[in-house]
């Protein structure tokens, strides 16, 4: 049986350091809204082994009133050229110009969104994140109803939420993280990948507590650490086969998979990963000390009654 | 013993039906009955194609009536689209807090740049004149003969003199006969339309002057008397659904609804089909890995874990094609994801079957006990992805929902395939 309660300085540390990038990328790079939320275009076009003037294109989009292009090469035949929204008048434009000269560069993909439907999508996800927040901790307190040694149920559920919160840091700064290094920007894919992880780890630190919960029960002798480092132990392969298979699944959509989805499957990827690594080194050794701590103030609050007497 | 024959009995059912699905959800043999081959539904990223959001302003437009307008619009849109003649084209009405908005997909078409100015157009509502037998049959003579002069004219019916034109009318709408009940049309002329109507009226009675929407006829009456008060009523056999049809065209003519284009999506079907064929891929060598692993650590119970995950896949397929479900690439990607959180039950299962065991259970009794006991844990873990599912479902664009159905979809069938089916081969296998 490993001791997770003995050693869960080493995973504190592991995990301070990691919200430590996290939101210091967070809070120093901030997170750059994609096209999705603030409106925009892309033209994607491919090559067909042109070799183009990126100037060019650039100067053809000043022409019709376009200042800010971002112009990147994908791999050696296709070229991803975005900008704010762009009308379907010039865009017919630019593209015969680009087509004059040269002629069989073939256009893959074109999509421009008004900032009206990006606002929408923005309040759209932030409803969408508030909603899920709000089920889940109506979930956790309908999960913990019952439990109430040692420690009342809510500050299950609490630490449950901050593992959740440790959960979630961890992929959005990774997000900003990149988005300073390769302008990646957040998207409604990106949304939806957090809330999918908030979904499933949520769901993992439950099955570690929901068996603390019913050890409490069957070993009323056994002693709070013992109680918890039990638990771990007993649920551990569970926690780790059923993330697992998910991770080989995802690990296929990542190498094999289509390049447009390459970012998200990273998150639910991170995500997973840490969910579960959460929920079996953070999540219960965090129940322990918070009781640690209360055990404390209770001897300290017994020691002063005897005084006053 | 013989309850034993009754669980093969059971397993063979599934097995068989699972196959039946199976060529369902494939499709692609020869010998297959015609409707086995009808294909997936595929979203705009992955078939290629053209999704335009417009914004209508209905300033113009009562509160009550903007309902209707956009109706109207929609179905003057949908003609128009249909002349291109795209495969299912859709276009939807979508309310968005006070703003109406036109959302058109246009499968698999090359020139998107003509069918954004048709579409754009304001809709041209006409009143036509029935021309005399002898202009018509020469025409229809001439049409016969190839005629390219004659070839786009108008056999039976021409513009109105004076011209009569969706600008004179004010409105239309649906009412009930009072005596017969039975629906009719309400037309109503402003100032000026009421005098071109009253001559039109008188020069044509007992004929019929069409009323023609883009070039097309919507309704063809009969003129019974002179009209002069610029209020006329079309009657006739018509449910009232097509009366209401009827009122809704009148109007997209009389009242036009001015649309501007606010977002497009253009993706090319090359690149459409390059990644579906790259999901299809990455989705098998997760399905073939997830097995090794079930295999690897279950043994003989992973090997059932794992026939139950790919009669899953089947069954999902085969639901996918039956709603029919429309498939975009990240409802692909909800789609394989739930592939990965399919054994979960039956890895909770199998674990608590390993602490019986331990506690000195023989195999069959672990086993009820394993699927007993792993209920809760089941139910509660799936509860958690429906709730994030619905979520996503209900407050996202049409490109997440496809994720959340097929993982929502995913979750509920992989209880079934996970518990039942999986109880089933054990129940007959297991001893």
């Amino acid at each position: 049986m490993i001791d997770f309660i003995k050693n869960r300085k080493y995973a504190y540390i592991f995990f301070a350091i990691l919200l430590f990038i996290s939101w210091g990328s967070l809070i120093l790079f901030g997170l750059k809204p994609g096209m999705d939320f603030i409106g925009g275009s892309v033209l994607e076009l491919k090559l067909n082994s042109n070799q183009i003037d990126q100037n060019f294109i650039e100067e053809t989009y000043k022409e019709y009133g376009y200042q800010n292009v971002s112009i990147a090469l994908n791999g050696d035949d296709n070229l991803t050229i975005r900008s704010v929204d762009v009308n379907e008048e010039n865009h017919q434009q630019i593209i015969q110009k680009i087509k004059e000269k040269y002629n069989n560069v073939e256009e893959m993909r074109f999509e421009s969104f008004g900032p009206v439907i990006g606002k929408e999508l923005r309040d759209k996800s932030i409803k969408a994140i508030i909603l899920v927040l709000i089920g889940i901790i109506i979930y956790l307190s309908w999960a913990f109803r019952q439990v109430s040694k040692p420690m009342a149920s809510w500050r299950y559920g609490v630490t449950a939420i901050l593992a959740l919160i440790h959960d979630v840091s961890i992929p959005t700064g990774l997000y900003a993280l990149f988005g300073h290094l390769n302008g990646l920007e957040i998207d409604s894919n990106f949304v939806v990948a957090i809330l999918v992880i908030l979904g499933f780890s949520v769901h993992d630190t439950i099955v570690v507590f929901d068996r603390i919960r019913e050890k409490l029960k069957t070993h009323p002798t056994l002693d709070f650490k013992g109680v918890i480092n039990e638990s771990i132990n007993e649920t551990i392969r569970r926690s780790v086969f059923t993330s697992l298979t998910l991770l080989f699944v995802l690990l296929a959509l990542l190498i094999f998979g289509p390049p447009s989805l390459f970012y998200f499957t990273l998150t639910l990827i991170v995500g997973t990963f840490f969910g579960t690594y959460s929920s079996i080194f953070i999540a219960s050794p965090l129940l322990y000390d918070w009781y640690l701590f209360l055990q404390k103030n209770k001897n300290k609050q017994g020691k002063n009654l005897k005084g006053k007497k | 013993m013989k309850e034993n024959s009754k669980n093969l009995l059971i397993v063979g059912i599934i097995l068989v039906l699972s196959i039946v699905a199976g060529l369902f959800a494939y499709g692609q043999l020869s010998f297959l009955p015609n409707w086995f081959k009808a294909p997936y539904r595929l979203g705009l990223d992955l078939s290629g194609g053209t999704r335009l959001i417009y914004e209508a302003d209905l300033n113009q437009v009562a509160v009550n009536d903007r309902e209707s307008a956009m109706n109207g619009l929609r179905d003057v849109i949908e003609r128009r689209v249909n002349l291109f003649g795209v495969s299912e084209p859709r276009v939807e009405v979508v309310k968005v807090g006070d703003s109406y908005r036109l959302s058109v997909e246009l499968a698999g078409i090359k020139d998107i740049n003509q069918a954004i100015e048709m579409i754009g157009e304001t809709p041209y509502l006409e009143f036509r004149e029935q021309r005399s037998e002898e202009e018509t049959n020469k025409i229809l003579e001439e049409q016969k003969n190839n005629n390219p002069e004659y070839l786009f004219v108008d056999p039976y019916f021409v513009p109105s003199e004076p011209q009569l034109t969706g600008q004179y009318l004010k409105s239309a709408k649906l009412d009930f006969d009072p005596n017969t009940y039975e629906p009719v049309v309400s037309l109503e002329f402003n100032e000026e339309g009421a005098k071109i109507f009253s001559q039109l009226t008188q020069e044509n009675i007992g004929k019929v002057l069409a009323i023609y929407l883009d070039g097309q006829p919507i309704s063809l009456p009969v003129v019974q008397e002179q009209i002069n008060e610029g209020k006329a009523q079309i009657t006739g056999k018509f449910t009232a659904d097509e009366a209401k049809k009827l009122v809704e065209s009148l109007n997209a003519g009389a009242l036009p609804v001015p649309i501007t284009l606010i977002s497009q999506q253009s993706i090319g079907a090359l690149q459409g089909e390059f990644f579906l064929k790259l999901s299809i891929k990455a989705g098998i060598i997760g399905l073939i890995v997830v097995i090794i692993f079930m295999i690897f650590i279950y043994g003989k119970l992973g090997l059932f874990a794992s026939l139950a995950l790919i009669i899953y896949t089947i069954l999902n397929l085969t639901i996918f094609k039956l709603i029919p479900v429309t498939l975009s690439l990240s409802g692909i990607a909800g789609f394989i994801l739930s592939i990965g959180m399919a054994v979960d039950a039956n890895i909770l299962i199998f674990e608590r079957y390993r602490e019986e065991i331990k506690l000195g259970l023989n195999k069959k009794r672990a086993i009820e006990e394993g699927f007993r006991r792993a209920w809760p844990s089941i139910r509660d873990s799936n509860v958690s992805s429906i709730i994030t599912c619905l979520v996503l479902y209900n407050f996202t664009s049409s490109m997440v929902k496809g994720f959340s159905l097929t993982l929502l979809i995913g979750v509920l069938t992989s209880m079934f395939t996970a518990i039942t089916i999986t109880r089933s081969f054990l129940k007959a296998f297991i001893k």
